[in-house]
Parts: C-alpha cells; sequence; structure tokens
C-alpha cells in the first residue's frame, strides 16, 4: 500500500480539517490531496525517476512527499547545510531527478547532469496547475523514501525506506483520526530528517494540523507554540535545553502544549528533570528510532516518566534515562558480538525486529538476518521490566586496556556535577592503554570545576578505569542540528586542545 | 479472487472499503456483507449487506483473521461484515499510543 493512502484516508474522513498551517487560512486534508494529486500530474511528466527536496520546512514538502508517493517515485530529501562538494555529490547519486531547490541555494547545484533544478514557488504553481495524474498502482515494496544517513565515516548511506515499511509504522502505532480538531503539532526537526518525515505522516493519519518552522530558535518556537495554539511537539534535546531557558527567561509557560517527544540523541537526565519540573502539566515521550526503522521503535511514556520521576527505588528512578518498551509489533533484542541474545542487565548491541523496519541501502542491499532481525549498531541493555537503555554508537565505545567503557556512563557522572552545564566524552590514542578518556568539559557560566575535581567525581560514581584521562575545559560542545554530538569532531581536535 | 498486498476492494453492498495490509498466497473468497467484494472503482450491486452481516465497519481500523495470515485495512467506512472463505474478521485491538514523532 502507499503512504499516499494515509493522507488519502484522512481528506475521504475530513476534507476541510485543517492539514497544514493557520487554523484560518491554512490547507485543509482535501486541498492537499488534491494539489499533491496535481504535483504528481506533473512529476509524471518530467524524465525524473525521484523528486529531491532541498528546502527547509513548508507545506511544499507535504505536497512533495505525497506528490512522489502518488507518482510512484522515491522521495529524497537532502540535507541543504551540507559543504558543496559534499552536496553535490549526494544529488548526483539521485539521478535522472528533479530537485526542488530553496532560492538560495540555486547557484549550488547548477550543472549536475541528469538533475533538473525548480524553485518552491514554481513546484507550488504545479500543485494547481490543473494536471490529471495517472493513478498508477504502486506496489507495498516500491522505495517511497531515500535518506542520507550522516555516517562519520566515508560516504554517507542512502536508507530505502519502502512504502510497506512507513505504512506498517503508521497503521501499527497511531490511531486514524485520534486527534481532536484542536490538536496542532510544531514541527522543527529538518526534513531530512526521518522524524521530519514521520511527522507529516503520523500528524496526516491522527487528523493533527502541523505548524511549521523553517528551523529551529528558542524564541520564536516558544512564541509559536503559543501563538498557534500548539499541542503537540517534537524535539531534540539540544532543543529542549534551550526552549526550556527561554521559558524561564520569559516567566511564562505554553497553555496549550499538552504533550512533548524527543529524541534523535541521548536525552541528560538533568534536563528532562527540569523539563518535567517546570511543564508540569506536560507529558513528555522518549523515543528511540533509527532512520532504517521508519522511525521510532520504543517509547517511554507520559506515565513511565511520572512513575520514575516520583519513585524512591532507585531502579525506577533511573528509567527516566531509558527509551522505555517497544511498540507494539516490534521486537527488541540485545546480543553478543556474536550474535547470540544475552540475559536482561547485559550490556550489548541493539538488535530490532519489525514490519517496519527496512535496514536497507542503495547499493549495498538490506543488512537483515533471514529472520528479518537489523544489527542498529547502537549498544545498550534491557532491565528485567523490559525498559531498553541506548548507550550510544558502538563504534563511539572506548576500549581502554580490553576493557569497553561507554561515553555516556562517564557523561552522565560528569553532567551530574554543579558546576558543569554540558560534557562530552571520547577515546583518544594513548600509548599505554590502546584508548584513554577525554572529557570535554562546559561549565556553567559563574561556576569553576578543577581537571581534578572533575576527575574525583567520576570516581567517586564509578570505577576507577573510567576516570579521564584528560579533562578538557571548552566553550560549548560541537553538534549538528539535530542535535547528534559530533564526538569525531571532538577527536580530530584532541590533539589540538590538548 | 486472489489477494494481493497493496490491492485494494470495495463492498458490492455498502461503501466499505479496504487495502490489503498481508494477504495469504492462493486462492480465496473475500466477502463484506455476504457479497464477494470487488476491485475499488467496480460498481456495487445495489443490494443490500444479508441480515446478521450488517456489522458497522469503521475507518481506520485493521481487521484480522484468527491465524493473522490476513490483515485488512478499512479505507472506508460502512455495513457489512467482513468474512475471508467464510471466517468473520475481528479488528485488531491496538491501545493507542502516545504520539512519539
Amino acid at each position: 500500500m502507499n503512504v499516499a493512502l494515509l493522507l488519502e484516508m484522512m481528506a475521504g474522513g475530513a476534507p476541510d480539517r485543517v492539514a497544514i498551517g493557520s487554523k484560518n487560512g491554512g490547507l485543509t486534508y482535501g486541498e492537499l490531496l488534491e494539489r499533491a494529486q496535481q504535483g504528481a500530474a506533473w512529476l509524471e511528466g518530467t524524465a525524473a525517476e525521484k523528486l529531491v527536496m532541498l528546502d527547509v520546512n513548508s507545506e511544499a514538502l507535504p505536497l512533495a512527499l505525497y506528490a512522489a508517493a502518488i507518482a510512484g517515485k522515491p522521495f529524497v530529501p537532502v540535507n541543504y547545510r551540507l559543504a558543496d562538494d559534499r552536496l553535490r555529490q549526494i544529488l548526483a547519486r539521485t539521478t535522472p531527478s528533479v530537485s526542488i531547490t530553496a532560492q538560495d541555494a540555486l547557484s549550488r547545484v547548477e550543472g549536475i547532469d541528469g538533475l533538473d533544478v525548480i524553485t518552491r514557488e514554481a513546484f507550488l504553481e504545479h500543485t494547481t496547475a490543473g494536471g490529471e495524474h495517472a493513478g498508477t498502482f504502486v506496489t507495498p515494496d516500491e522505495i517511497a523514501i531515500i535518506l542520507f544517513t550522516s555516517g562519520t565515516t566515508g560516504d554517507p548511506k542512502a536508507a530505502l525506506l519502502r512504502h510497506e515499511h512507513v505504512v506498517a509504522y503508521i497503521v501499527g502505532s497511531v490511531e486514524f483520526m485520534g486527534s481532536s480538531e484542536d490538536e496542532a503539532a510544531l514541527v522543527s526537526v529538518p526534513p531530512y530528517h526521518i522524524a521530519g518525515i514521520s511527522a507529516i505522516l503520523s500528524s496526516t493519519y491522527s487528523g493533527r494540523r502541523i505548524v511549521y518552522m523553517p528551523q529551529f530558535e528558542p524564541t520564536e518556537w516558544v512564541n509559536t507554540a503559543r501563538a498557534e495554539g500548539i499541542t503537540h511537539a517534537m524535539v531534540v534535546p539540544t532543543m529542549l535545553d534551550r526552549i526550556l531557558d527561554e521559558i524561564e527567561a520569559q516567566g511564562e509557560s505554553i497553555p496549550s502544549l499538552k504533550h512533548l517527544s524527543y529524541g534523535g540523541g541521548r536525552m541528560p537526565i538533568p534536563v528532562i528533570e527540569r523539563a518535567m519540573h517546570l511543564l508540569p502539566n506536560i507529558g513528555f515521550v522518549n523515543a528511540y528510532g533509527l532512520t532504517e526503522t521508519s522511525s521510532t521503535v520504543a517509547i517511554l511514556t507520559p506515565d513511565d516518566h511520572h512513575e520514575a520521576v516520583r519513585s524512591t527505588d532507585p531502579k525506577i528512578y533511573a528509567r527516566l534515562g531509558s527509551v522505555g518498551k517497544p511498540l507494539p509489533g516490534v521486537e527488541v533484542e540485545i546480543r553478543d558480538d556474536e550474535g547470540k541474545p544475552v540475559p536482561a542487565g547485559t550490556k550489548g548491541e541493539i538488535w530490532v525486529r519489525g514490519e517496519q523496519v527496512s535496514g536497507e541501502y542503495e547499493g549495498v542491499g538490506h543488512v537483515l538476518t533471514p529472520d528479518g532481525w537489523f544489527p542498529t549498531k547502537d549498544g545498550g541493555y534491557l532491565d528485567e521490566d523490559g525498559f531498553l537503555y541506548v548507550e550510544g554508537r558502538l563504534d563511539d565505545v572506548i576500549v581502554r586496556g580490553g576493557e569497553n567503557l561507554s561515553p555516556g556512563e562517564i557523561e552522565d557522572v560528569i553532567l551530574s556535577h554543579d558546576a558543569v552545564a554540558d560534557v562530552g566524552v571520547v577515546g583518544v590514542p594513548d600509548q599505554e592503554w590502546g584508548e584513554a578518556v577525554a572529557a570535554f568539559v562546559v561549565l556553567h557560566e559563574g561556576k569553576d570545576a578543577t581537571a581534578e575535581e572533575i576527575c574525583e567525581h567520576v570516581v567517586s560514581e564509578l570505577r576507577s578505569s573510567r576516570r579521564p584521562a584528560h579533562v578538557i575545559f571548552i566553550e560549548e560542545l560541537p553538534y549538528n542540528e539535530t542535535g547528534k554530538l559530533l564526538r569525531r569532531v571532538l577527536r580530530e581536535d584532541f590533539p589540538a586542545s590538548k | 479472487m486472489e489477494l494481493k498486498a497493496g490491492s485494494r476492494w470495495t463492498s458490492a453492498v455498502s461503501d466499505v472499503e479496504v487495502v490489503v495490509v498481508k494477504a495469504p498466497a492462493g486462492d480465496v473468497a473475500l466477502h463484506c456483507g455476504g457479497h464477494e467484494m470487488l476491485p475499488l472503482g467496480t460498481e456495487g450491486s445495489g443490494e443490500a449487506p444479508e441480515a446478521g452481516l450488517s456489522e458497522e465497519i469503521p475507518v481506520g481500523k485493521r481487521f484480522s483473521n484468527e491465524a493473522g495470515d490476513v490483515e485488512l485495512l478499512i479505507t472506508k467506512a460502512g455495513t457489512g461484515t467482513i468474512q475471508l472463505n467464510g471466517e468473520t474478521l475481528g479488528v485488531k485491538a491496538a491501545k493507542p499510543l502516545p504520539s512519539s514523532d
């Protein structure tokens, strides 16, 4: 089945409900479908085999996604922040294609063989030009979405999501028309991130209006949320911290906001504690997922958050740092280096299985086992009650003298020091141990701590092998715009900063 | 008739429309309201669902059989119990989840 069917159903059920934009004057589901069909008619008339999007969030994004789906051509949102050479390499891999391109990026994509370029405005005109689409039958195993993963080494991988994966995720986890007409989601994650795609599809299927922010900015986020009566939002950890600063500075909450989900990177426990304290009436959801799994595979629900924060049992309290339990229809196992499942409490690699899991890359094929299990390359463990804890990419594990150290565990401890605002821990080359622990520490303004105090703090909570060999104080940590700490940058900067 | 994942069917006797999410292999009989379902776009028979087979089918629900080898997503609501090879299909109950997107 085609992802466009999700929109067709909603347009059939509530054609006059606003899908995108402000409650007055926004695009309705009926209009969204009609315009996407005309966009599909235009796309069918081009030689393009894929529809690329090189632009920030706007109503053109869902129109393009659904137009591509109706025409049966893959939709490929690309990161407009990439450096020119990287961007051009990626675009060249999509040809023959047509790219809806932001006005200010036009000069960057000129002269790529097989790539036609069209502005957002011109594309929007095609969606009202009255074209008739062919009504092609798209089989469920055709490719719906291609996303280039941010791989830290080598060429970026193109993850392929087929219609069947994405639709399985939506119909398996979202209640059709489950939202009331008053609900609205503020979407500020970029279009080339899986969260930007799943926001469109799940909002469509549940009938929840989307309000877009072209790019995240905390003051505008808070003001827009108030002005638009936003009830739902998804943010990455770095966004949440800055939103909380803004709410505190304004001294005023966001009355309409009921529900805030977060994911896309490790959320430090102090940040979520602060969020729950500052916004006591909001239901928080921690979501864990990957591009290759069509978004979320596990969630920590609002009830889980409350139970954890109220508990005096340290084991239950610790769940604030977990990503909760797998979605129905998704199985999670922790396996050792040889791919054998390990008991609860034992660390290993997180494996997932389910109809929404694609685990497939262009030019590589799928990397699932014959019985459908996908190795995520994330490290973690399940507790006795089935709560999943994610410790980060296995590639980031520090191997010190044969012992595997998780950067996240050390970061959590350092972050609990009063003077510390943020921290990133990486492994750096070491003659004696192979790798040593290096901690890049950002201090709170007006607070002070010495390297020795940081080290003592680590040793007071963890085994001495976790003690940083190097503590480097810096102004701020390098993050990408979806909140992922760029550990590669820290490792590269280490010799200079030592 | 043969069901194929992604194929769409309409009731001969009501507004019900479905899309096949999961299909068993081979020849099957898919009925709604006691009459064989038709490929989407086909004109209905104008008859009414048979007595005792006039369950209300809500849009957006997934229907499956006991064995779990067939799953249909209801894309349009209507009247008429849905049956596969004579077995009545039931709603695949799912607890609503909090939004994570």
